[in-house]
């Protein structure tokens, strides 16, 4: 290299190493962590904010909170589609979000790597336990919406399997999903020491979506992580292999709620936890991707079928 | 299109909240980097190393970016505020150049004369350079303008709500014209500020024609 | 503890290095995605750039083109080719080589526009052939700015290439992903600074690049044809 050329490579990192300087010295472990900074959204008066995931299916039933609560004569601000856990968890935390559906198994999970609960209603009572200071769990539903492997009707066919453990000793498995199943206790090393299943591991970031869906239809993937709600597995072509193990927990809608949420409010969304069935939320879901409805449409017409708003 | 006619109120909205996140942004490219490039074009030995820097803030990954920017401007990560600086930081690394190569094409002799005429140096700015580097400065800020809003976009990612939500939701539920509607919306978008871009640079600058 | 500290702990972990989520695999994927991106994205922009900078009214056009490219938003290209082709490098191949035409389209036709029609008649003059001028006079002419072009399209190539991890495993994107959905804040930075550290390499070969073409174009003119840059 030339003088001229290594002084310019050397000031263009300099730069640089300047700005990574300066990274260095404000972050922090946690950069959602903002209990420091403020928040865009002005903290309203006497109304509720309802949040949801950035999920369909989580929205539809925010919405249903929401317009039930409207009935009830409360005030209720909506914000939807929110993201990941990591964003909303410490929003909720800061009460800048009063009520969220959330999915007992998996935010226990989240909460605590180490939960052993695998079973409905040991899952609650731990849920309700390791929940964070002014944040508690409503009451929970029947429906769920939880992780499950899934294999194709022909493959589970072809390989006579019922169960997951039907598929320890069949070869050139691989299994689809978020990448961080592969580091999930019920992803492959759970497969292995529960059921003993080999499988290779192809991240997909869909979440159980049409990339997913496609890959397992197309054969790309033999197995792959759905959750329960999802409508596809009510068209007939897909197998969810039983889990007599309890290789995951079970995780079932459940009612965030913040100190704002009063006991008159509880009082609304238990009733709509209530009627909530599994069939229901998989119907709902069905006619978000079906018919294209939008959610607050959907919300509406459940609510009045129940007769509840 | 059963979708858009269900939604198209939806659609307006968040076009209204793309137009929010994504012309303060621009503008704030504009404020940055015009100054930056000023800076870089007269003193080249610093400049150039500082422009190639600048350039290279386009490499940082957009999701990265929006996670990094709240830790150290303590900011909230799902914030209007966020996502508009971290738009404005990826703008100003496409516009430095073209201010650097806007004031590099003013004729030396045009400078020299304004000089010997009596302006001072802020009014050489405002009256001299500026105008006569505007040309190939917008033609850098309408290329900053549609990369931006096209951009805008990777907010949808983390909750920050546009016509990218549009995106995520169309690809969750497999709703293809969805996704169509989002990306045809925000490129519409994006056009018809570029063609407005490009009149006002007519009218500003009619002695140079304005090349894309 | 300092996030960038966990990043460089990261980086510094030599099992990272290995095996088939190592370092170097991931790197040489990213690379060969963001070569063939480019690759793909020259031979649609750089002959129709060429062709129209011998018009006289092709500016129009390749404004016109190269801005609607820009404005497509490049994860609503993946998307859209994701729901149609499935997981793989497909879909964020069309969405790279999309977001790559504009740069080189401009570059090729700017390159092209800029060599003189004196030039190109004097070089017929003294008894070129068509293909003659082209190979032996337009084309080193235009070459500065045409590598330009192709400079910039590199840089955004390889820092949206990180996108392709969303369908495939390929590509140092998969450190982002998979840092960013198991909360591994560390890995997501690593991934980033490793990124960041391959563009300014790309970059620097690239200037180099188009240094040697403007000494090849204008042996004994001065630096002026090599600071020539196309805006982006």
């Amino acid at each position: 290299m030339t003088k001229k050329n290594l002084l310019r490579f050397g000031s263009v990192l300099g730069i640089a190493v300047l700005g990574a300087g300066a990274l260095a010295a404000c972050s922090s472990a946690d950069p959602l962590d903002n209990n420091s900074g403020g928040s865009d959204e002005p903290e309203s008066g006497g109304s509720i904010v309802v949040g949801s995931q950035d999920y369909y299916s989580n929205e539809i039933i925010a919405e249903i909170y929401a317009q039930a609560l409207e009935a009830g004569g409360y005030d209720v601000d909506r914000q939807m589609r929110i993201g990941q856990r990591e964003v909303y968890m410490p929003e909720i935390e800061d009460g800048k979000i009063d009520l969220f559906p959330e999915y007992t198994g998996n935010l226990l999970q989240y909460l605590d790597a180490d939960a052993t609960a695998t079973e409905s209603q040991e899952v609650y009572d731990a849920l309700a336990e390791a929940m964070p200071e002014g944040v508690r769990v409503l009451e929970q539903s029947e429906a769920s919406d939880q992780d499950s492997y899934v294999v194709t009707k022909e493959f589970a066919e072809a390989n006579d399997l019922t169960s997951i453990g039907d598929l320890a000793g069949i070869d050139g498995l691989t299994l689809g999903g978020n990448s961080e199943l592969e580091v999930r206790p019920y992803g492959p090393e759970g497969l292995k020491s529960v059921y003993g299943v080999d499988v290779a591991f192809t991240p997909i970031e869909d979440s159980g979506g049409p990339l997913t869906v496609k890959a397992l239809m197309d054969d790309q993937v033999q197995l792959v992580d759905l959750y329960t709600a999802n409508p596809v597995l009510a068209g007939g072509d897909l197998v969810v292999l039983e889990d007599p193990e309890a290789l995951f927990l079970a995780s079932q809608v459940v009612p965030l709620a913040s100190d704002a949420v009063d006991d008159e409010a509880a009082a609304i969304i238990d009733e709509v936890s209530a009627a909530l069935t599994a069939e229901d939320l998989v119907a709902l879901n069905a006619r978000s991707v079906d018919e294209e409805a939008a959610a607050p449409t959907i919300a509406a017409d459940w609510l009045a079928e129940e007769d509840l708003a | 299109m059963s979708w858009l006619a269900q939604n198209w109120e939806q659609v307006v909205s968040l076009a209204g909240d793309h137009l929010a996140l994504s012309l303060p942004a621009i503008a704030l490219s504009i404020l940055v980097a015009v100054p930056l490039g000023r800076f870089a074009q007269r003193r080249p030995r610093l400049g150039g190393p500082l422009t190639s820097a600048a350039a290279l803030l386009y490499a940082i990954p957009a999701l990265p970016m929006l996670i990094v920017v709240p830790v150290l401007l303590g900011v909230p990560l799902r914030s209007n505020a966020n996502m508009i600086i971290t738009l404005a930081a990826y703008g100003t690394a496409l516009l430095v150049r073209s201010v650097v190569d806007g004031f590099g094409s003013v004729d030396r002799t045009v400078r020299e004369s304004a000089t010997a005429i009596g302006y001072s140096p802020i009014g050489m700015f405002w009256r001299v350079d500026l105008p006569l580097a505007l040309p190939v400065i917008l033609a850098g800020v309408r290329v900053v303008t549609v990369s931006t809003i096209s951009l805008a976009t990777i907010g949808a990612l983390v909750g920050i709500g546009n016509l990218g939500s549009l995106l995520t939701d169309g690809f969750q539920r497999g709703i293809t014209s969805e996704v169509l509607v989002g990306i045809l919306a925000t490129a519409i978008l994006a056009l018809a500020l570029d063609g407005l871009l490009l009149i006002v640079g007519r009218a500003l600058a009619p002695w140079r024609r304005v090349r894309a | 503890m300092n996030l960038l500290a966990d990043a460089l702990s990261w980086l510094a972990d030599p099992s990272h290095w290995q095996g088939s989520g190592g370092i170097p695999l991931r790197i040489g994927q990213h690379l060969l995605l963001t070569a063939l991106a480019l690759v793909i994205a020259s031979i649609i922009a750089l002959p129709a750039g060429a062709l129209l900078g011998r018009t006289r009214s092709g500016g129009a056009v390749i404004g016109a083109v190269a801005g609607s490219a820009r404005a497509l938003s490049t994860i609503g290209v993946l998307t859209l080719v994701g729901l149609w082709l499935g997981i793989g490098i497909g879909p964020p191949l069309v969405a790279l080589v999309v977001l790559a035409v504009p740069s080189l389209l401009a570059g090729a036709y700017s390159g092209v526009q800029s060599v003189s029609g004196e030039v190109t008649a004097a070089s017929r003059a003294i008894g070129m052939s068509s293909a003659q001028v082209i190979r032996r006079v337009e084309l080193p002419l235009a070459l500065p700015v045409i590598v330009g072009g192709a400079r910039a399209a590199a840089l955004q190539v390889v820092a949206t290439a990180t996108l392709a991890a969303y369908t495939a495993d390929v590509g140092l994107g998969r450190y982002l992903f998979t840092g960013l959905k198991t909360q591994d804040y560390g890995q997501m930075l690593a991934g980033s600074i490793l990124v960041i550290l391959l563009a300014i390499i790309l970059e620097l070969a690239f200037a180099a690049l188009q240094r040697l073409a403007a000494r090849h174009a204008a042996p004994h003119s001065t630096p002026a044809l090599s600071s020539r840059r196309t805006s982006s």
